[in-house]
């Protein structure tokens, strides 16, 4: 199987639509994956694995996040959702989400962040 | 509860807000690298009559491109910009967005100032800390900043500035501007 989606041209768009992944499904445990929140690859991966739960894990082999993985696999933030928490309940993943205004309760953070800013 | 464990890569989220046109994409743009970000999201019944959903009537998502960019700080440390849809029936995607949110910036245009209503209704009812960045399209001087504090009704702490979003050093002191205000939201809260 290949690794990335087969196009007949750019109008049709990929021969397999987003949802035809996720086998019409737009609702799982992964549902409350906040954008931000942190993936990582962990556990051996089974062989029976698709190209995107592939891509996944190769992507996820360092922490990263929900909302860049969609960008990495160009796929809605919906499917990612439904992907990660199927992956997630075979133990493939794990998904940290921030805890809500913890970072951002962080003085000390805060004026890391705003020293790196002054520095772009 | 402090708990940003050290290991833990630490995810911060900055809204960019403002009407249709004001400059949300190009602010983003011109801090970080910016990459188009597809959600697929449940209609609500915001969406109902303005999405023509004759025939259709078992679609129940809809596909939104969302701006996307990333600042880095450090390993470890990433500022996460999001620039959401100005218009009112996008708002349930505003509230996942804001959960945790550092702030937001919400862009105006005194041409069109009514455009950013919503946005300043919608952080000042959530207490999300806000700036507000006047973009200098043609000639806002320096008493459009004033003028736009009274027309928004804002609270004194809230900062206006005049911004140029297609300048960096412009973007950044937006940015800057809005994380130090985060930071005395917080400091005075304690």
């Amino acid at each position: 199987m290949s690794e990335r989606p087969q196009w007949f041209d750019e109008e049709a768009g990929p021969v397999v639509r987003p949802y035809a992944l996720i086998r019409g499904r737009t609702r799982s445990s992964g549902d409350a994956f906040d954008l931000v929140a942190t993936v990582r690859a962990i556990g051996d991966p089974p062989d029976d694995l698709g190209p995107e739960q592939r891509h996944i894990l190769r992507a996820a082999q360092s922490p990263i996040s929900l909302a860049d993985l969609a960008v990495e696999l160009d796929l809605p933030v919906g499917v990612v959702r439904v992907l990660l928490g199927d992956m997630r309940d075979h133990g493939l993943i794990s998904v940290t989400s921030p805890t809500a205004g913890g970072a951002r309760s962080n003085e000390r953070i805060l004026k890391e962040v705003i020293n790196g800013l002054r520095a772009l | 509860m402090d708990s940003v464990l050290s290991e833990d890569p630490v995810a911060l989220k900055i809204l960019i807000a403002g009407g249709f046109g004001v400059g949300k994409t190009t602010l983003v743009g011109s801090i970080s690298e910016i990459r188009p970000l597809r959600t697929e999201e449940v209609l609500s019944d915001r969406g109902i009559g303005i999405d023509d959903l004759d025939g259709v009537e078992s679609k129940t998502t809809t596909t939104v491109a969302m701006d996307f960019g990333r600042i880095t700080i450090r390993e470890g440390l990433v500022v996460y910009l999001f620039g959401t849809p100005g218009q009112e029936r996008f708002w349930f995607m505003w509230d996942e967005l804001s959960y945790g949110a550092l702030g937001a910036v919400v862009i105006a245009d005194t041409r069109r100032l009514t455009d950013c209503f919503p946005s300043v209704d919608y952080f000042e009812q959530r207490g999300t800390p806000f700036v507000v960045a006047v973009n200098c399209f043609d000639g806002a001087d320096q008493h459009s900043v004033e003028d736009v504090r009274i027309a928004l009704d804002l609270d004194d702490d809230v900062p206006v500035m005049l911004c140029d979003v297609r300048r960096r050093t412009s973007a950044k002191e937006v940015m800057i501007t809005l994380v130090e205000h985060s930071l005395r939201t917080l400091t005075s809260a304690n």
